[in-house]
């Protein structure tokens, strides 16, 4: 951001003509909202237009055949988000967004920590390559894996059974969970490793210096310090682990519904598409709001 | 930042306990992949099971109309949502980084990064409500024009991100010379940019290979892609031929993040 201030700042220097500047200023403001129109109109047509489309449809009515109908207007979809069921599954399906984002942050710090204090930038970028790929990876192929590895004849559950350990872990909460986390860990490592790895060590070292013990100066100041990192990490994990459809669908089962899975469920067998419409807007004020908290601490650096 | 302040922060004992969590961290990523790779090429008929090596699922794969058929819509659509979305991105991280001042550019802005954090289910149910309203007829068309609403976003966040290391001096300069706007562009910004640019478009032909939930929405008979229809097979039962497609995707996302990379470090080098 700085450098473009000073950009600007240049221009005015050399303005002569006011008069003049201020026709060059038209025109430059008009070739930029030029450069912006082909993304705009295609972003208004096809994202706000059918953002707002998903309230007005929150408040349609249904046919007797479940067809959505756009008339008699009625609240009932938003009340119904208060129901017994809903409540159960919004519950599960935070503290499972939670716990993963924890989980990708206690892992995920250690790693990308790891990761940035190798001496040689050779080995650093040798990992960092190692992180991308399964970040680049498909995550359909990636969740089918686990689907296939805690299959009831695989392996784990064979060594599971063996020890005594844990039993057939497939098409329950804990399966889901490691699909999740199997899943976001690599969007929560970038941005921390971005993060840890911009961290002048001096300041460390300056507090070591001045008695501070190792975990105080990790608490004070390297934790301080990847805070950009933390935050951005958190919401990329939060917010589609929020909405997880695919992991929960392949490797859950009836008792692990997620907020996603009841949301396609809505418009598949239960065919209630304004139901489902209040419970995408109601996601996406959530989502919105976690968003705000994300600009307002200033993670957008990452 | 120098080599020796690095491991000054790291105690011995710590060190060797986040080398430890480092490693087992990898083998967490990577084992899973390895194993789906290493039985799409065992014989036996059931998938966790080994059976020899066999290229008998390969075979199959390539002897299954409908998963071609997908292939073909899925490259299709990546292709054309690759560079429909590189040319609108990279015009709008333009508008926003090289122009300060436009009616309302904070509202664009803000337009511009919602598709990143909106949850692929929501976005899902949007499009296929908005399809359906306006009467879009749900095929390969409705694929292709929700692959690029997301994708233009990511293009976006990706060139600004460029743009914003880049030494305005350079323009200027070509300005001097008595260059005109497009020859500027041309020849000193678009080159200058290139490396956000194709990383942009890499990182879309990826978004674009791997969606699953917006695609399965406004999919229409006939036309889906090979995610999706794999997804379908994965719902219903688990084969070895899924292994042998999950390989090949795996394989293909992996030439993308080297082919990228690559194009990255040309363009930190120039």
């Amino acid at each position: 951001m700085t450098l473009t201030d000073e950009r600007s700042s240049s221009h005015e220097e050399t303005a002569v003509n006011p008069k003049l500047e201020r026709k060059a200023h038209r025109r430059e403001s008009w070739r930029g909202f030029l450069h912006a129109v082909p993304a705009y109109v295609y972003l208004i047509i096809f994202f706000v237009l059918p953002l707002i489309i998903v309230y007005v449809f929150s408040f349609a009515s249904r046919s007797r055949t479940g067809r959505p109908e756009l008339e008699g207007w009625n609240v009932d979809s938003w009340t119904r988000l208060t129901d017994e069921l809903v409540r159960t599954i919004v519950t599960r399906s935070l503290w499972m967004a939670i716990l993963n984002t924890v989980l990708c942050l206690i892992i995920g710090y250690q790693f990308a920590y790891w990761i940035a204090t190798r001496r040689s930038q050779k080995v650093r970028s040798f990992l960092l390559i190692l992180v991308l790929i399964p970040f680049w990876s498909n995550f359909l192929v990636r969740t089918y894996a686990w689907r296939m590895l805690l299959d009831s004849d695989g392996y784990i559950t064979q060594i599971g059974e063996l020890t005594g350990l844990w039993g057939r872990m497939l098409f329950t909460i804990p399966a889901v969970f490691i699909g999740l986390l199997y899943g976001y860990l690599p969007f929560m490592v970038l941005p921390l490793y971005a993060a840890i790895e911009r961290i002048d060590w001096s300041l460390v070292e300056a507090a070591r210096d001045l008695y501070a013990s190792g975990v105080k100066a990790f608490l004070r100041v390297t934790l301080p310090l990847s805070k950009p990192g933390i935050i951005a990490g958190s919401i990329l994990v939060f917010i589609p682990s929020l909405g997880a459809y695919v992991t929960p669908d392949i490797l859950g089962g009836a008792k692990t519904t997620l907020l996603g899975n009841f949301i396609v469920t809505q418009f598949g067998a239960a065919r209630n598409w304004p139901f489902g419409s209040a419970l995408s807007g109601a996601i996406l004020i959530v989502m919105l709001l976690a968003t705000i908290v994300y600009f307002r601490t200033g993670g957008r650096t990452v | 930042m120098k080599g020796t302040t690095q491991a000054t922060a790291v105690r011995p004992r710590t060190d060797r306990w986040l080398t430890l969590n480092g490693w087992f961290v990898f083998a967490f990523l990577y084992l899973p992949i390895f194993v789906v790779v290493v039985f799409s090429f065992s014989g036996a008929q059931n998938v966790g099971i080994w059976g020899g090596f066999s290229m008998r699922w390969y075979e199959r794969m390539l002897g299954n109309d409908q998963l071609l058929n997908a292939l073909r819509n899925s490259l299709w659509v990546a292709l054309w949502s690759t560079i429909v979305s590189t040319i609108f991105g990279t015009a709008a991280a333009l508008a926003l980084d090289r122009y300060r001042k436009w009616v309302s550019r904070g509202a664009f802005d803000a337009i511009l990064y919602l598709p990143v954090i909106i949850p692929d289910v929501t976005m899902a149910v949007m499009l296929l409500l908005w399809f359906t309203q306006v009467g879009v007829p749900l095929g390969r068309v409705s694929i292709l024009i929700a692959h690029i609403a997301f994708n233009i976003s990511f293009v976006a966040i990706v060139v600004r991100a460029r743009l914003a290391h880049m030494d305005p001096a350079m323009e200027e300069a070509g300005a001097d010379l008595y260059a005109s706007r497009w020859q500027v562009f041309r020849r000193v910004t678009l080159p200058l940019i290139m490396p956000g640019v194709l990383g942009g478009g890499l990182l879309a032909l990826t978004l674009s290979l791997d969606d699953v939930v917006i695609t399965s929405f406004v999919q229409g008979p006939g036309a889906t892609t090979l995610p999706v229809y794999v997804f379908g097979l994965i719902r219903r039962a688990v084969t070895p031929e899924i292994n042998a497609v999950s390989t090949l995707m795996v394989t293909a996302s992996m030439i993308l993040v080297l082919t990228s990379l690559a194009i990255q470090n040309r363009g930190q080098k120039e």
